[in-house]
């Protein structure tokens, strides 16, 4: 196996490059979070907006102010959206219509990026350049500030709710470290070859005399800031397998870097702000190793390629780049799969049997491996809680994390997150399979049309948004089942999160005695894992067996 | 009620920092990278387009196309791409990827089809037909080849246009990169380049 170095040796170069600049960035967004001083930038910033940086949030208020914060975000880019034949750099496309409109507002308010429809053929650069973009980062923004929120609750000892000050959260993410990355890592895409532009599409005559538009845009700002948000949502309708997006085999590497350092980042964040940092460190373990694992399998998957069609062409080449090969797709759809991002640099309905289960499993752990910038960090802390409340069960001693007692009340918050997405999975895949609206969207038939449909709504309900690419959901039916999907998939469990941090928050710190679980352990770390794949990955062997499982098997 | 009026003071907080963001993040911010992009990188900024020597170019009615998108070879004396989803092929206007799954019959009717049509074209057996030959790409804007579909098509290439196999050999390995760093993506051959240097080779 002559092309498996290549493939260690690209994960290697990831790794190298996460290893460097994790802690320095976790140390840093530890800093932004706990610190009570502003910058001059930022407080000009506050007096404009007339909002308080200073006062210290109940849980209730910093969760009413994410909803009413991210309520006016949709507003705002569904306006926008049926608004957009009046914009100017509209390019002559008209009005998205209002079922369309409303999913994409839903789409990247909840950083889910789920796009129905084709970037270069439905959206001027307008649209996409203040209306998309801007909530790339907001939409970022807010993920991490709930994280953060729910972390400072663990580490507070003076029994107040109050989770800390959203306004600031947000503002002092989006000027330290969103807006400085992305500028930077939008001008090295550039140069890689990703256009810059406010250009229309022109014709070229080409080497042999026909016609092919080239199309413009302002592409490389709004690449950078999708990959290091984890959104997703590109500029065109093939996302990053588009040459202006995803140039080269460098460009690939790079790209994969900014879906994976903010959430490692906020993990190791996360041990400095509860004061301990071997529990960030094992929480990024865990993280880690389930992609790791993940990353493995689709690999092996991909260039083994099994499958009538892969094996009778003589590999699996469908739907993926000459530049990137299978091991550089079987990598971008892992990571892209295990954090919230849902970009795409090869096309997942085209990946073999095995391939594709994976990347569905991946959402269907919850987007924790490393999951999403924030709701990543959150959404293990969720299964942190769980795997305590385990091992107390099994040892019957009272459970607790970091100090923080897990009762009835904090126990029921932890269950109805962990059972939020499963159930809008479930029910929603069921209500697709049920109506005639929702089978009309299929492309194919058997267990590869049943994957198609579930993979949508578990990409819409764990605000993934990558895509089988051949359901076609441009329909009312299908943009109204999957907004549905990626409204609750994202503000219940946030809701729920900021709950339980409200909780924690009015408890003082208990030392750890004799019959404390330690949770930063290699004991801890397994346990976590299991319970992440056990608890969440068992809801969906059913689905599974009858989708990818038993197109592998056939 | 206290948190509906809560929900609507901080919603009307929301809307000022909506406006202060999209002038920040969603005019500012994506100018000042086109601006930047504009001055230092005019030629990747605008598309990477090339002319029929091969030479760098922003002007689109000097061009023969972008060095980093395929485009379809209407001429059978010159390398041709792999196949593309995109529209009629190569649209860059409706870029897509089959999105065909493994077990299609319509992938499998396909593949069997450009097998046996590449075979033909190429006087050689189906199974040498390498994969990339006979399968879409994700963009459906593939720009390269791989270095076995390419020397298939070397004997071809070199009759049509008067040049000896090793000529066109030697070109092809020009217009050859290998893995970057030798570790990333795969081997690869830029088509619209090499028939580029094709044309003007048979042209000397």
């Amino acid at each position: 196996m002559s092309a498996l170095a290549p493939a260690l040796g690209q994960l290697l170069a990831l790794v190298a490059l996460l290893a460097l600049t994790v802690p320095f960035l976790g140390r840093f967004l530890a800093h932004l979070y706990t610190s009570d001083k502003h910058l001059g930038v930022e407080r000009v910033t506050y007096r404009v907006l007339r909002v308080d940086p200073d006062a210290d949030q109940t849980w209730r208020a910093y969760a009413t102010t994410v909803l009413g914060f991210s309520l006016v975000g949709v507003l705002v880019l569904f306006a926008l959206g049926r608004l957009q034949q009046h914009l100017p750099l509209s390019l002559g496309f008209p009005a998205l219509p209002a079922d369309g409109a409303w999913n994409v507002a839903v789409s990247f308010v909840t950083n889910t990026n789920w796009q129905w429809y084709s970037g270069e053929a439905a959206l001027g650069h307008l649209m996409q350049m203040s209306g998309l973009t801007v909530q790339q980062f907001l939409s970022a923004a807010v993920g991490m500030a709930v994280a953060a929120a729910f972390a400072r609750a663990l580490a507070r000892n003076d029994g107040s709710r109050r989770v800390g000050n959203f306004w600031a959260d947000l503002v002092r993410v989006v000027v330290r470290v969103l807006l400085p990355i992305a500028f930077v890592a939008a001008l090295l895409l550039v140069v890689m070859g990703a256009v810059q532009n406010l250009l229309d599409p022109h014709d070229v005559t080409t080497l042999t005399g026909g016609t092919q538009p080239i199309t413009g845009g302002p592409v490389g700002s709004m690449e950078a800031i999708k990959e290091l948000g984890t959104n997703g949502g590109g500029f065109y309708n093939v996302n990053s397998a588009h040459p202006f997006e995803n140039p080269t085999p460098l460009s690939n590497l790079f790209e994969i870097y900014l879906m994976l350092l903010i959430p490692f980042a906020m993990a190791w964040a996360f041990g400095i702000i509860v004061g301990d940092r071997r529990q960030g460190a094992a929480v990024l373990t865990v993280m880690a190793l389930l992609l790791l694992v993940s990353i493995s399998l689709l690999t092996w998957a991909e260039m083994a390629g099994p499958g009538t069609a892969p094996e009778l062409a003589g590999g699996a080449m469908e739907g993926k780049e000459q530049r990137f090969g299978t091991a550089g797709t079987a990598l971008f759809a892992a990571v892209t799969t295990g954090t919230s991002t849902g970009a795409v640099n090869g096309m997942h309905d085209s990946l073999t049997a095995p391939g594709g289960g994976v990347a569905m499993f991946n959402m269907m752990l919850g987007e924790i491996s490393p999951g999403g910038v924030g709701s990543g960090l959150y959404g293990m802390l969720m299964l942190a809680v769980v795997t305590v409340f385990l091992s107390g069960l099994m040892v019957g001693r009272t459970p607790e994390y970091l100090g923080k007692k897990i009762g009835q009340r904090e126990i029921v918050l932890v269950a109805l997150y962990v059972l939020t997405t499963p159930v809008l999975v479930l029910v929603g895949s069921a209500v697709a399979l049920t109506a005639s609206d929702g089978l009309a969207g299929l492309q194919e038939s058997g267990p590869h049309g049943l994957s198609e449909a579930v993979y949508a709504v578990t990409s819409a309900s764990n605000n993934n948004g990558s895509g089988f690419g051949g359901l076609t959901s441009g329909t009312p039916f299908w943009n109204t089942l999957l907004g549905l999907c990626m409204l609750f998939g994202r503000f219940l469990p946030m809701v729920l999160v900021l709950g339980l941090a409200g909780r924690f928050g009015a408890q003082t710190r208990r030392p750890a005695g004799a019959g404390t679980l330690p949770t930063h352990q290699p004991l801890f770390v397994l346990l976590l894992a299991g319970v992440a794949l056990v608890v969440v990955g068992l809801t969906y062997v059913p689905v599974l067996a009858l989708g990818p499982i038993v197109e592998s098997l056939s | 009620m206290k948190d509906l009026y809560a929900l609507f003071r901080f919603s009307l907080a929301g809307l000022r920092v909506m406006v202060v963001a999209t002038l920040v993040l969603g005019v500012a911010y994506p100018l000042l990278v086109t601006g930047v992009a504009q001055v230092a990188l005019p030629w990747r900024a605008d598309g990477s387009l090339v002319t029929a020597t091969g030479a760098h170019t922003t002007d689109p009615d000097e061009a023969v196309g972008s060095s980093l998108l395929g485009q379809l070879v209407d001429d059978p004396g010159l390398f041709q791409p792999r196949p593309s989803a995109a529209g009629d092929g190569y649209d860059t206007l409706a870029t897509y990827g089959s999105n065909y799954g493994p077990e299609s019959p319509d992938l499998v009717a396909a593949v069997k089809e450009r097998q046996a049509e590449i075979a033909e074209r190429e006087g050689v057996s189906t199974g040498e037909v390498p994969p990339d030959a006979v399968t879409a790409s994700g963009s459906g804007l593939d720009p390269h080849v791989s270095e076995a579909y390419a020397a298939l098509q070397v004997p071809r290439v070199a009759a049509a246009n008067g040049l000896t196999e090793d000529v066109v050999r030697r070109l092809v390995d020009e217009h050859t990169d290998g893995r970057t760093l030798g570790v990333l993506g795969e081997p690869r051959v830029d088509v619209l380049a090499l028939n580029i240097a094709v044309t003007q080779a048979a042209r000397d």
